[in-house]
């Protein structure tokens, strides 16, 4: 049976209170808050926190392809899923591909995995889906929309989740989009969109695929159904005829609207919850929709270990400001940085292993483990006699560090310089991220986490800091 | 392996009025430390054979050196060891003079640092794009600060309170020298509720950015006395550089430089000295930042590992104290063209063994020391001179 074997979640450290954004420009606030990505956080980013939190235990290395789903992707043109495969060290002998332009991507993304392992032609395949959309400043948009990403790994063995049967409709419609120029989300008036694009496209959906399958609402032990807000999701599947208790929750209220990883989103927090036995209803919206019906199987007790929606939504911090969010997304011109720039594709591309797969080298004399890969073994000297064994899973401890004022350049200081020490006294320089600078202290526990770092050359470039563990509380 | 003790002599020295210079470029920062050692040695420009001109980034090549002194064709070679570069020019032009090729060379550092519009030395080091790219110099040198009390156990309290007492007894003795870029004094609560640079480093725990130059003359000992009575000897040149970048170092302690101890340890065997605090006059050392200094006390051999806290409690490097240290106010009052220091280093040891120091003269100074420690850290660079052979 094919299916997902695994989950994965991720939702950025920092929300910002609607509120906060209310009182920046008045009007009501809708409540909750919305889940928002560090300034050093896009779509890849996340989608390797996800596919990281989705692999736990899994060696990359035997997974067959990558898929990434965004209407955020870092790059119009370049393909995203290399990167993250590379950081995921999944080798070179995969196949990726980028989802682009939908909110349905991740679900478009995950039937495509299905069919590729259907047809035999990959073991497993892991689907990222992440989103970073921004909306006009000052509009109501500005509240709902949120940051996160979700992982699946689509399989044919020990499945956790079977997949019984999918159903996709396409439909054209003009109701949210942007051009190749916009910015910022558009949408047409708001009771048209829900009527004509959401409600009418994900009943029609979800209907008929209960209709294929002789199942009706009470056949289900969840519904999990995208929502662009909590009103019209409620409305939605009312009319389907699920009671409240069958229908999974959309995280407006604590992530918001977080885009193409939203209904996965869901589906991870509904699989938190299910048992073995549950039938899940599962649907996603844009230009169209897709339904899933999905079974849970025993297996879904040997991925507990996720921290997924719950653990990582626990763990959080409200940004202090909304002028903060405007910095973090660049909404505003900050100050030029006096960067001494040294960007180059061909030096990133020639240290990728220890750049993005934060590879280190493990002297095969010696044992010593040396951050970055070095030729000469800096213990005993041996030559060329290394494994690259990669740092980015591991666990370490602040073994030194500063607030340092003038490194950020002005903006949001201090910037939080770190000596990471690894187990075997392997040191690794780098920031912290997401963490409140007065929690800093030595031999503090810390864990390995990708981010953008500047755009030197006119490309992003990828690098590892450090920060406590996302691990609740 | 030979020593170089006693082999060579410095016959001038020169040195420029150290601050913000805005009204000067590197030409007449070069042309003033030159001609005041030309005219200190008793030298024509033309009898100069051979030059070691020493800048991290305000200039290249040899060229950078003989276009302003306009050197008439002769080897310059430009050198560059991060904040050893002085001493790196220096060292070069001993070793020269020493292997008997020249008579008469100069060597000389410099630095332009004020022209970038940066506060500081800038944001972002080394040639990759990702692994330093906000690394800053008081970033680097707070990790030790914040592991040194933490390794020894001063609450962050004491530990700024110690380093304050340092960045205090800089400033006054900067503020006796005329060339100093600061010269005013400053007090313990100034310098700690100074605002933070770098935690726990605050203003006053850094030394400023600083524009100058500094020249020496370098002959061979046998001849030095043709040119001058009081002429100062070389009595070891130690130098030691690091395998890795100490941020990515397996099991580095951040709480001293093996590199400090190597270097200081070479020039101490080639000067013959047995009891470094003892025996040294006069020091002048990398105190690029306060903590630096006090890590220098116990790399260097003048306080016991983890107590030089009570070094400084006691006084110890003051100019009246036991081993003065910084007697011109060091990095931290005198100002870091980073070129430049290691010769307006040796400028001050050179100048105190001639007793020519005023009110800062320390009495009966024999053996002058001089330290830098270059990189992040990574290089260092220990100079001994003596006023008498043997």
């Amino acid at each position: 049976m094919i299916g997902i074997k695994s989950y994965g979640a991720y939702i950025p450290y920092y929300r910002l209170s609607r509120s906060e954004i209310a009182k920046t420009w008045g009007g009501p606030a809708l409540p909750g808050e919305k889940a928002v990505a560090n300034q050093d956080e896009d779509s890849i980013t996340m989608a390797v926190e996800a596919a990281f939190d989705c692999t736990r235990g899994i060696d990359g290395a035997n997974i067959d392809g990558l898929f990434f789903a965004s209407t955020t992707s870092p790059y119009k043109e370049k393909q995203c899923s290399t990167i993250i495969a590379t950081v995921l060290d999944m080798g070179k002998e995969i196949r990726t591909a980028d989802f682009a332009d939908c909110l349905r991507a991740g679900t478009t993304a995950l039937r495509a995995a299905l069919d590729a392992v259907k047809a035999g032609s990959a073991k497993n395949i892991l689907v990222t889906a992440a989103d970073c959309r921004l909306a006009y400043p000052y509009s109501m948009l500005e509240q709902s929309l949120g940051d996160a990403a979700a992982c699946f790994l689509i399989g044919d063995s020990d499945v956790a989740v079977e997949i019984e049967d999918c159903l996709s409709i396409s439909y054209e419609i003009t109701d949210v989009w942007r051009t190749d120029e916009d910015d910022f989300v558009r949408e047409w008036e708001e009771r048209w969109v829900i009527t004509h694009g959401y409600s009418q496209n994900v009943e029609e959906a979800a209907s008929a695929i209960m209709k294929r399958n002789g199942l009706s609402a009470k056949d289900f032990a969840k519904a999990v159904i995208y929502g662009p807000d909590p009103r019209s999701h409620a409305a939605l599947v009312r009319r389907l005829g699920f009671e409240e208790n069958q229908v999974q929750d959309t995280l407006f209220a604590t992530i918001g609207n977080t885009g193409t990883p939203s209904a996965p989103l869901m589906l991870v927090a509904a699989l938190e919850e299910a048992k073995a036995g549950d039938n899940i209803l599962f649907a996603s919206y844009g230009d169209g929709a897709d339904a899933f019906i999905l079974k849970v199987t025993e297996q879904i007790e040997r991925i507990r270990e996720r921290r997924g929606v719950k653990i990582h939504l626990a763990s959080k911090a409200l940004l202090p400001s909304y002028g903060k969010y405007l910095s973090f997304r660049k909404l505003v011109q900050l100050p030029p940085q006096a960067l001494r720039g040294t960007g180059s594709a061909t030096i990133m591309w020639r240290t990728k292993n220890w750049v993005l797969g934060c590879h280190a080298s493990k002297c095969r004399k010696c044992g010593l483990i040396t951050y970055p890969i070095q030729r000469v073994c800096y213990g005993c000297q041996a030559k060329d006699d290394y494994d690259e064994i990669s740092l980015s899973r591991e666990k370490g401890t602040l073994f030194t560090f500063s607030l340092d004022n003038i490194a950020s350049g002005g903006i949001n200081p201090p910037i939080i310089q770190s000596v990471v020490r690894f187990q075997g006294g392997t040191q690794f320089y780098c920031m912290m991220t997401d963490c409140d600078p007065k929690e800093v202290r030595v031999d503090m526990p810390v864990e390995m986490t990708l981010r953008r770092l500047h755009e030197e050359a006119n490309f992003h470039n990828y690098f590892w800091k450090c920060r406590p563990p996302r691990e609740g509380g | 392996m030979e020593s170089i003790r006693d082999k060579v002599a410095i016959i001038g020295m020169g040195c420029t009025r150290f601050g913000e210079l805005w009204e000067k470029g590197t030409d007449d920062l070069i042309v003033e430390a030159a001609y005041e050692a030309y005219e200190d040695a008793g030298i024509d420009p033309n009898d100069i054979q051979a030059a070691w001109v020493g800048t991290v980034a305000s200039g290249m090549m040899g060229e950078c050196l003989s276009t302003p002194l306009k050197l008439r064709n002769i080897p310059v070679t430009h050198v560059e060891n991060a904040c050893a570069t002085g001493h790196e020019a220096l060292r070069n032009a001993c070793f020269a003079v020493a292997s008997g090729m020249y008579d008469i060379v100069l060597a000389l550092g410099f630095e332009k640092l004020k022209d970038t519009g940066l506060g500081g030395l800038g944001v972002g080091r080394g040639l990759h794009p990702t692994l330093e790219m906000r690394r800053t110099a008081p970033g680097t040198f707070a990790f030790i600060a914040t592991r040194y009390f933490h390794t020894y156990g001063l609450t962050p309290e004491q530990g700024k309170q110690t380093i304050a007492k340092i960045a205090v007894k800089n400033h006054h003795n900067g503020s006796l020298h005329p060339k100093a870029h600061f010269r005013r004094e400053v007090t313990l609560e100034q310098v700690i509720n100074a605002p933070i640079i770098a935690w726990p480093l605050g203003l006053f725990d850094c030394c400023p950015t600083t524009d100058g130059a500094a020249a020496a003359i370098v002959v061979p000992a046998a001849m030095a006395k043709r040119f001058r009575q009081d002429p100062i000897y070389i009595k070891g040149i130690g130098l030691s550089s690091a395998q890795l970048l100490p941020h990515f170092r397996p099991n580095f302690g951040w709480t001293s430089f093996t590199v400090n101890k190597e270097a200081s340890r070479q020039a101490y065997e080639q000067a013959g000295i047995k009891d470094p605090r003892k025996e040294i006059s006069v020091a002048c050392v990398h105190d690029c930042f306060t903590i630096t200094e006090l890590v220098i006390y116990e790399d260097l051999g003048f306080s016991p590992v983890g107590r030089a806290k009570e070094d400084v409690d006691a006084g110890t490097f003051t100019l009246e104290g036991e081993l003065p240290i910084q007697s011109d106010g060091g990095l931290k009052s005198f100002g870091h063209p980073i070129g430049a220091s290691g010769l307006r280093m040796t400028y001050e040891t050179y100048k105190q063994l001639q007793g020519k120091c005023d009110v800062r003269q320390i009495k009966n100074a024999r053996l002058g020391l001089s330290h830098t420690l270059g990189g992040p850290p990574q290089v260092s660079c220990v100079t001994i001179v003596g006023n008498s052979l043997g």
